[in-house]
């Protein structure tokens, strides 16, 4: 091995070190290949992942969606100008997750604090949405077994709920890991990866929006 | 969030994936908006949000499907390149992400395809 | 352990593996204290090493394997005469269906899991993977998988569908047993570990590669390995969904595939293949990629053609996902849509091709060393080319319709799967075993299982080439003598031979699991570098540290080992090696130089306490007692904030201050020098 290399090697080496960490331990990433951190990139994987997941569940309501029995069809059922309230809030829970987002890369805690638990309320507004709109489907008549439509509608925006439910979860744990000081690692990026995760179910809403309620059967 | 030189980077020189980083990596902070701009995107996704749903009640004929179609591609695009700061992360992670998407737009609109879908 | 200690000042000799020292946690973390036992189950169980994980990951494979063979020996016995009365229709039925979800799902995923999760680190010089709890969380998930889905043999029936499990067939009046429900929730349980698991891969090897490791000096092992998890990251999502519609259609009265209430079971199909076509190439690159490394070492030359081999591997990956239909020819899709897919399937025969002849030019003039790993490599070489051509003449769809459903159909992938992957993972377990296990794998005891498993195999799966065109039907469980023809085509005699054939191949795999047992008591421990190898994860001792490398090597070249041992003295075209360095000195090199402290990642109970969770929430599913999936779901929450409030490497201040040694120089020699 030539010298040259040997040098350039021991000096990355002296901080190659931590190599097999990962989220490390509040001492920042061991330098990657990339120079980017692993979480990161597992998180745009998985997300990358999740567009199959939703197109399924899309490609089979869009399949599905004419085959409703008569009066309880998705024309006749969809209440507009409340679903229209509701992906409103949605869209904003986005804005108020990346201010927390952009206080978390001032080390603002304050306003981290503030800006996730906004979030998880808007997002919370949505799922109770979501609740009443299924329940008063289900009120007109419209069953998880009524038609395919209702099969494949349920399924899809069941789906779509679960991951909010999800979010809001991991929203409302991230604060209160802040609080209490018990978050190993980079809290700033903690948050990053959460307000990922929260985007990217506020986008599959923006498609299902468009795909399912706005556009007629 | 640590801003990482790769040491690696010096014997690396062919990598393809790393030529994106010579300088060091962007985790989003530095070149993201401001909480001014985030404000001002927020309210084009609300106005754009707006013009879809009066859309569905106007009669605007062959061209409201594309219209809708249109609006909620620039909307998603919105949200993924500022929010989400793809547009000012390292291209790995957009190569990642739309990787995904446009594999799942091809193979379910041709899956639809073969369903007769939009004939 | 968590921490390794290193004396500060360098020895002049060769440093050695310093015993990890026993540290106990100061601080909890969580809810438990950490593990930290190094010795017994516990030190299996709740590791997080990339290795031990590797290690557990082949060993469920491998038993897999031997219960799905096993399946397929009785339906090889069933098929054997006329009449056959060893398996009644329905456990038939279940037969073949757990023969090939097991062979599939739970031998060749996760055998290819295992291989790729103990070299990929080793090959790209990293020290453990990105998410090592991750990882281990996944190997538990895929033991979970496949505990759920074999429990359906003692809970009143296995599944009876057929893999592919084709809608409305598999729904509850034609399937009334709970069968198809294990088997769903089952796969879905191993299909989280196969996407965890393709996140972590992929991670690893973008972001923890050793310095100078650029993508395109990667080995071609990896490379497969990066192509393939891929495909799973993107494929596994479609079949979620399917598993999950199929759920609601069984558990929930839903009626997804149901043509009654107006469905389309198309649906199912489309679903199923989208994901099941990439799955072919995940079952087989990682063998493309075996291959690719063992021809170049035994025939001591480099690949030929790297660069193709890498890109035609991409190629497969991508071209793979434009072909699914072809499945489906016989199903009436139209004649534009079977005429795309007929042509996208011609069109991937492409870069298979060029793999076959760059691997043919690698033995091309090269020194040949005939190896029992270089005997399963060139095996493949020969077998699968002879799938990939019966594959050539399903992409012409007027042949197609006619093979469908017939043993032709099974002749070819038995080629493409048992030539392709599993004559691929054997040359794997042959060329490697001295590398996990210090010891090299007994080569009379490894020809006789070579020759024997070639043998077996053709005669087990040629004659269905002919049994196939003659008209046998896939599935069928039974044959009679008098509709089975006469002369040299009758059936009866082609089952037969098909038979013996499966049983000729049982005893070749009895003589790979005798030279387990031989080699680990009787085997001598390998030499350092047993077969003159040429990439990375050789420049470490057998079986690896803890921490794999005292020092990360960097790298120069691709082949980067062998480049160490050998300079090129020829001059221009004309290629004269010299050796400049043994295996021995080219690692003594490395150790001289060894980093005085290296932190591993520290061993965790969360990754099996999350994954013990999800049977819990499935078997409430399957049952219809939703309070116990309740209460999985809610142990499930619980787990995950224990394992998100744990640092993944412990600080220094969780470890006892006072290692048991006191950190001097040793001088213990490295044992397989």
């Amino acid at each position: 091995m030539s010298d040259a290399a040997t040098l350039e090697a021991q000096v990355a080496h002296d901080d190659h070190g931590d190599h097999g960490g990962h989220g490390g331990n509040g001492a920042g990433h061991p330098p990657t290949t990339t120079g980017l951190s692993h979480n990161k990139l597992g998180m745009w994987l998985f997300l990358g992942s999740e567009c199959l997941l939703f197109g399924g569940l899309i490609s089979t309501y869009m399949l599905y969606r004419g085959r409703a029995s008569e009066n309880l069809g998705p024309d006749q059922i969809y209440d507009l100008p409340f679903t229209s309230v509701s992906s409103f809030v949605l869209l904003m829970s986005s804005l108020t997750m990346v201010l927390a987002v952009s206080a978390a890369g001032r080390k603002d805690v304050r306003n981290v604090k503030l800006w996730l638990t906004v979030t998880a309320l808007l997002g919370a507004t949505f799922v109770g949405g979501q609740v009443y709109e299924f329940t008063s489907f289900y009120r007109e008549g419209l069953g998880f077994t009524t038609s395919l439509f209702s099969s494949s509608f349920y399924a899809l925006t069941g789906f779509h709920g679960v991951h909010v439910s999800v979010g809001i979860i991991m929203l409302l744990a991230v604060v209160g890991m802040i609080s209490r000081d018990r978050i190993p690692g980079d809290r700033a990026e903690v948050v990053e990866l959460v307000g990922l995760y929260w985007h990217f179910v506020d986008i599959v809403w923006i498609v299902i929006f468009t795909l399912v309620y706005l556009i007629p059967a | 969030m640590s801003e990482s030189t790769t040491l690696d980077e010096t014997a690396t020189g062919t990598d393809a994936t790393a030529q994106h980083s010579p300088e060091p990596p962007d985790d989003g902070h530095a070149h993201g908006a401001t909480d001014g701009q985030y404000i001002v995107i927020a309210l084009i996704l609300a106005v754009i949000t707006a013009a879809e749903v009066s859309l569905s009640y106007m009669d605007v004929g062959p061209i409201f499907i594309p219209a809708l179609l249109v609006m909620m591609a620039v909307k998603f695009v919105i949200v993924v390149s500022y929010f989400m700061h793809l547009k000012f992360d390292n291209r790995i992670f957009s190569f990642l992400f739309y990787s995904g998407l446009l594999l799942a737009l091809g193979v379910y609109v041709l899956a639809l395809a073969t369903f007769e879908f939009f004939a | 352990m968590a921490i390794i200690e290193r004396p500060a000042t360098e020895p002049v000799v060769a440093p050695t593996p310093t015993p990890a020292p026993i540290v106990t946690p100061s601080e909890a973390f969580g809810t438990f204290r950490r593990p930290v036992e190094t010795t017994g189950w516990r030190a299996w169980v709740f590791t997080v090493d990339h290795k031990k994980i590797g290690v557990m990951y082949g060993a469920a494979a491998l038993f897999f394997f031997v219960v799905a063979g096993l399946e397929a020996l009785l339906i090889r016995a069933q098929l054997a005469g006329p009449e056959g009365t060893v398996l009644s229709a329905d456990v038939y039925n279940q037969m073949f269906t757990m023969h090939a979800t097991t062979m599939i799902f739970l031998f060749a995923i996760p055998m290819a899991a295992g291989l790729a999760n103990y070299l990929v680190p080793l090959q790209i010089g990293a020290r453990d993977v990105a998410f090592p709890r991750i990882n281990a969380f996944g190997f538990w998930c895929f033991l979970a998988g496949g505990i759920v889905l074999n429990l359906s043999w003692f809970l009143g029936g296995a599944a009876d569908g057929g893999w592919f499990m084709y809608q409305p067939n598999a729904s509850v009046p034609f399937s009334p047993t709970n069968g198809v429900d294990f088997w769903a929730l089952g796969l879905q349980i191993a299909g989280i570990a196969s996407l965890t698991g393709a996140i972590n891969l992929i991670v690893t090897i973008l972001n923890m590669r050793a310095p100078g490791m650029s993508l395109m000096r990667m080995p071609v092992f990896t490379w497969m390995i990066l192509v393939t998890q891929f495909l799973l990251v993107f494929a596994i999502p479609v079949i979620t969904v399917a598993f999950f519609l199929l759920t609601f259609q069984r558990s929930f009265d839903a009626a997804f595939f149901s043509p009654a209430a107006g469905a389309d079971p198309l649906l199912w199909q489309h679903l199923f293949w989208i994901f099941g076509h990439p799955e072919v190439y995940i079952l087989v690159l990682p063998s493309f990629g075996i291959v690719s490394e063992v021809l170049p070492v035994f025939s001591k030359k480099p690949l030929f053609g790297y660069p193709f081999v890498v890109f035609s591997g991409i190629a497969i990956g991508f071209l793979g996902w434009g072909v699914w239909a072809h499945h489906m020819f016989a199903s009436g899709l139209g004649p534009v849509s079977v005429a795309v897919f007929a042509t996208a399937t011609m069109a991937i025969a492409v870069p298979t091709g060029v793999k076959i002849i760059n691997w043919t030019l690698t033995m091309w003039g090269g020194k040949l060393r005939f190896t029992t790993a270089m005997l399963f490599a060139m095996g493949l070489v020969v077998q699968f080319t002879i799938g990939g051509l019966s594959g050539v003449t399903h992409s012409v769809a007027p042949s197609d319709t006619q093979q469908t459903d017939t043993y032709y159909i099974v002749a070819h992938f038995h080629y493409v799967l048992f030539g392709g992957s599993v004559l691929g993972f054997f040359a794997g377990f042959y060329y490697w075993w001295p590398k996990v296990f210090g010891k090299c794998l007994s080569e009379r005891l490894g020809r006789w299982n070579f020759w024997l498993m070639i043998i077996g195999m053709n005669l087990t799966f040629g004659p269905m080439h002919i049994l196939g065109l003659q008209g046998q039907p896939r599935r069928m469980y039974i044959w009679t003598t008098e509709r089975s023809g006469e002369g040299f085509f009758n059936l009866g005699f082609w089952n037969l031979v098909s038979s013996i054939g499966a049983f000729i191949l049982a005893v070749g795999v009895l003589f790979f699991l005798t030279n387990i047992v031989h080699t680990h008591r009787k085997g001598a421990p390998a030499p350092l570098d047993p077969w003159d190898a040429r990439t990375l994860e050789w420049i470490t001792t057998n079986p690896p540290k803890e921490h794999n490398f005292d020092r990360v090597p960097t790298v120069s070249h691709l082949d980067e080992f062998f480049h160490r041992k050998y300079e090129d003295v020829g001059e221009g075209d004309a290629h004269d090696l010299r050796a400049v360095a043994t295996a021995e000195e080219v690692l003594a090199a490395e150790q001289a130089q060894a980093d005085a402290q290296i932190h591993m990642p520290s061993p965790s109970y969360w990754p099996i306490v999350v994954a013990a969770t999800l049977p819990v929430i499935a078997l409430g599913i399957i049952y219809g007692v939703y309070i116990v999936s309740i209460v999985g779901a809610l142990l499930m929450v619980f787990g995950i904030f224990g394992w998100a409030m744990e640092p993944g490497t412990a600080p220094d201040s969780d470890f006892d201050p006072s290692p048991v040694d006191d950190g001097g120089p040793t001088t213990e020699l490295v044992r397989s020098e």
